[in-house]
C-alpha cells in the first residue's frame, strides 16, 4: 500500500519540501524559455487551478462531480459580462467572478450534498446542464453560441497591458494559480482538510464522531466553486472571449481526465495531469489531426488499467522500488 | 442515581412489524450492562435510534435526563454518548492515530479551522497518544490502518470511541469477525475501561457477556423479555429456552 503523498493529518509534517517548488521554476523556465508557447501555457496554468479545484472535493472531500465546469463557466461568463458593460477592470472582475461562483457552489451544494454517489453525480450533470442552457438562450447577454466577446481588458493595475502574445496573460495566470495553490495546501493540511478526508474514508464513522459532515462539505464545496470561478475568469481575461464550451459537460469531463491522469487527492496530480493531456492534445492534433483523441483515449486507458493512481502514482511505485534497490 | 440514558416506551415498526415494543431500559452512570437477545430481536435497531440514526416511531429517549429523541446524532455525541460499530467502520487509508485524532479534534471543536496546521494542535495528538497508549496500540500507531490485522482493528473502533470521551458508550459486538480464543484480549480492555462511564454492551458472545456485564437485558422479538444479573438472566427458564437453548442445546 502506498501511503498518498498528500496524505493530510495530525502527524503530517505541513512544511514545503525541495521538490514542491519545481512546478514553479518549470513555470517560470517556459515563460523565457518558449514564448511562442505562451498563450498555450496560460491554458495550461489556468486548467491546473481549475483542477486544483476540482482536487480539493473530489480527492479530499470525496465528492464525486461531473459538473465542476457550471462555476468555472459561471466565473467566466460572470467577468465577462461584467467587462462588457460595467468594467473592464481585470482584478475586480476576477473577485466578482469568485464571488459569484461561490455563491452558486453554495446555492447548488446545499442541494446536492444531501445526496452521495450516483445520485450526487447525476445531480452535478443536471447543474452543468442546466447551465448550458441558460448561456445558450440568453444571448442578450451571453452572445449564445456565438460566444461573447468584444470587450477589451483594461490593463491589470493599469499599469500590465493584456499582449498579443499573451505573456502578461502567463504571468498573471502564473500569480493566482500560486496564490490558489498556496490555499488548496494549506486547507488540505489544516485540521478542516483532515477532516473532509476523514469524510471521503469513512462518512458513516464521520457522522458518529459528532462531526458536521454535510456544513464541511457545502464549505468545501463553495470554496472550491469560487476557485474554479477564478479559473474561468482568468480565461475570459486572457482570451477576451467566452465560448459556450466553458460549460459543457465535456469540459467537465476533460477536466475529470486531466485529474485522473495525473493522480487524484494528491494536489500535484493537478499540475501534471494537465501540462500531459494539453501537451499530448496540443502534439497529437498537429500530427494527427483526425485522431488525436484516440492517443488521449489510450492514455488514459493504460492509465486506469495499470495505474489507479495516475501519473504521480507510477512515480511513487517506481520511487519506492528504486529505494528499496539502494537498500 | 439517576440514570445517564434512558427509554421510556419506545416503539418502532416498520409497517406491521414491530422491532422495538416499548422499550423500557435504563443506565445509570458507570454500568457494565449488556444488551442480549436471538438474531432478529432488534438490538441493532435500539443502537440506532439510541445514536440518532433511525427515528422512533414513538416513545422518547434521555440522555443525562435531558429528552434527546429529537435530536441529531452530533447534538447525541456532544452530550456524551458513543459508539463503536459491529463491523469495523474505520478511516482505512490514514494512520491509526489520525483515526483516533479526527474523533478528537471534534471533540476540542478544532475540526473547522483551515489555516492552521493539523499538526500543531499538539494536545489533540497527544491525547491520541495517550488512548492508544492505554489500549496497547502506541506502537502501531503510525502505521496505516489497512496494514493492521482485523483483530488489532477493532480495538480502533474502541480507541476512536475513547477519544470523544463519552459518559455512555454503546459497544456494538466489539468482539465480532475476531476468533473467540483472541476475544479476551477484547475483554482485557473492556475490563480498563474507565469505571466512570456507562456502557452498555451488545455481544453474541456469552463467555464475554457473562464475564463483562453486571446487568443483562435480554431483547426478543423487540421486546424486553427480562432484565437482571448475570445469575439471575442465565438461570432464567424462559431465556434458556429462547436464547441459551437454541445455542447450546
Amino acid at each position: 500500500m502506498i501511503s498518498p503523498a498528500h496524505a493530510a493529518g495530525y502527524v503530517s509534517d505541513p512544511r514545503m519540501r525541495p521538490i514542491e517548488w519545481l512546478p514553479w521554476v518549470i513555470a517560470v523556465i517556459c515563460y523565457f524559455a518558449a514564448p511562442s508557447y505562451l498563450p498555450l501555457g496560460s491554458f495550461i496554468l489556468i486548467m491546473i487551478l481549475f483542477a486544483l479545484s476540482l482536487d480539493l472535493i473530489l480527492g479530499y472531500a470525496g465528492i464525486i462531480t461531473l459538473g465542476h465546469a457550471a462555476y468555472f463557466g459561471f466565473g467566466a461568463y460572470v467577468s465577462g459580462i461584467l467587462a462588457a458593460r460595467v468594467t473592464a477592470d481585470p482584478l475586480i472582475g476576477l473577485v466578482v467572478a469568485a464571488f459569484a461562483a461561490g455563491l452558486l457552489g453554495w446555492l447548488t451544494g446545499m442541494v446536492i450534498l444531501r445526496t452521495r454517489a450516483l445520485t450526487l453525480l447525476m445531480l452535478t450533470l443536471a447543474i452543468t446542464s442546466i447551465c448550458f442552457e441558460v448561456a445558450n438562450k440568453a444571448t442578450k447577454w451571453t452572445g449564445g453560441a456565438d460566444g461573447l466577446g468584444g470587450f477589451a481588458i483594461k490593463p491589470i493595475l493599469g499599469l500590465f497591458k493584456f499582449d498579443l502574445f499573451n505573456k502578461t496573460a502567463y504571468i498573471y495566470c502564473l500569480v493566482f494559480l500560486f496564490l490558489g495553490w498556496w490555499l488548496v495546501r494549506r486547507l488540505i493540511y489544516s485540521p478542516f482538510g483532515a477532516s473532509l478526508t476523514g469524510v471521503r474514508e469513512n462518512v458513516v464513522r464521520m457522522y458518529a464522531v459528532g462531526a458536521p459532515v454535510y456544513q464541511r462539505l457545502v464549505i468545501v464545496y463553495t470554496i472550491s466553486a469560487a476557485l474554479a470561478g477564478i479559473a474561468g475568469a482568468l480565461l475570459t481575461h486572457s482570451t477576451q472571449f467566452v465560448g459556450l464550451k466553458v460549460l459543457s459537460f465535456e469540459f467537465s469531463g476533460d477536466l475529470l481526465v486531466m485529474l485522473i491522469l495525473g493522480g487524484v487527492g494528491r494536489i500535484y496530480g493537478a499540475f501534471v495531469g494537465p501540462v500531459v493531456y494539453l501537451v499530448a492534445q496540443d502534439s497529437l492534433a498537429k500530427q494527427f489531426p483526425e485522431y488525436w483523441y484516440f492517443g488521449i483515449g489510450l492514455m488514459l486507458v493504460l492509465v486506469v488499467m495499470f495505474a489507479r493512481g495516475g501519473i504521480l502514482g507510477i512515480l511513487d511505485v517506481l520511487l519506492s522500488r528504486f529505494r528499496r534497490g539502494k537498500r | 442515581m439517576s440514570p445517564v440514558l434512558e427509554t421510556r416506551e419506545l416503539c418502532k415498526s416498520f409497517g406491521a412489524l414491530m422491532v422495538a415494543d416499548k422499550i423500557n431500559f435504563t443506565l445509570s452512570a458507570g454500568a457494565r450492562h449488556a444488551l442480549i437477545g436471538p438474531n432478529g430481536a432488534g438490538k441493532t435497531t435500539f443502537v440506532n435510534m439510541l445514536m440518532g440514526g433511525l427515528a422512533p416511531s414513538s416513545g422518547s429517549i434521555l440522555l443525562g435526563g435531558v429528552d434527546v429523541t429529537d435530536h441529531s446524532q452530533r447534538q447525541r455525541v456532544k452530550r456524551g454518548l458513543g459508539r463503536t460499530f459491529q463491523i469495523n467502520t474505520l478511516f482505512h487509508n490514514l494512520t491509526v492515530v489520525d483515526n483516533v485524532s479526527l474523533a478528537i479534534a471534534e471533540r476540542h471543536g478544532v475540526g473547522w479551522d483551515m489555516f492552521r496546521a493539523a499538526n500543531r494542535y499538539r494536545s489533540v495528538l497527544s491525547e491520541s497518544m495517550e488512548v492508544l497508549e492505554l489500549l496497547g496500540l502506541a506502537d502501531d500507531a503510525m502505521l496505516n490502518l489497512s496494514a493492521m490485522p482485523y483483530g488489532k482493528q477493532r480495538l480502533v473502533e474502541i480507541a476512536i470511541a475513547l477519544g470523544m470521551r463519552p459518559k455512555v458508550l454503546l459497544l456494538d459486538e466489539p468482539a465480532a469477525g475476531i476468533p473467540s480464543i483472541e476475544s479476551h484480549q477484547i475483554l482485557d480492555v473492556l475490563d480498563s475501561l474507565p469505571s466512570e462511564i456507562a456502557i452498555l454492551i451488545i455481544e453474541h458472545d456469552m463467555d464475554l457477556v457473562f464475564r463483562f456485564a453486571r446487568r443483562i437485558t435480554v431483547l426478543v422479538q423487540g421486546a424486553v423479555l427480562m432484565e437482571g444479573g448475570p445469575d439471575e438472566v442465565s438461570s432464567d427458564e424462559r431465556v434458556r429456552h429462547v436464547y441459551l437453548g437454541e445455542r447450546h442445546g
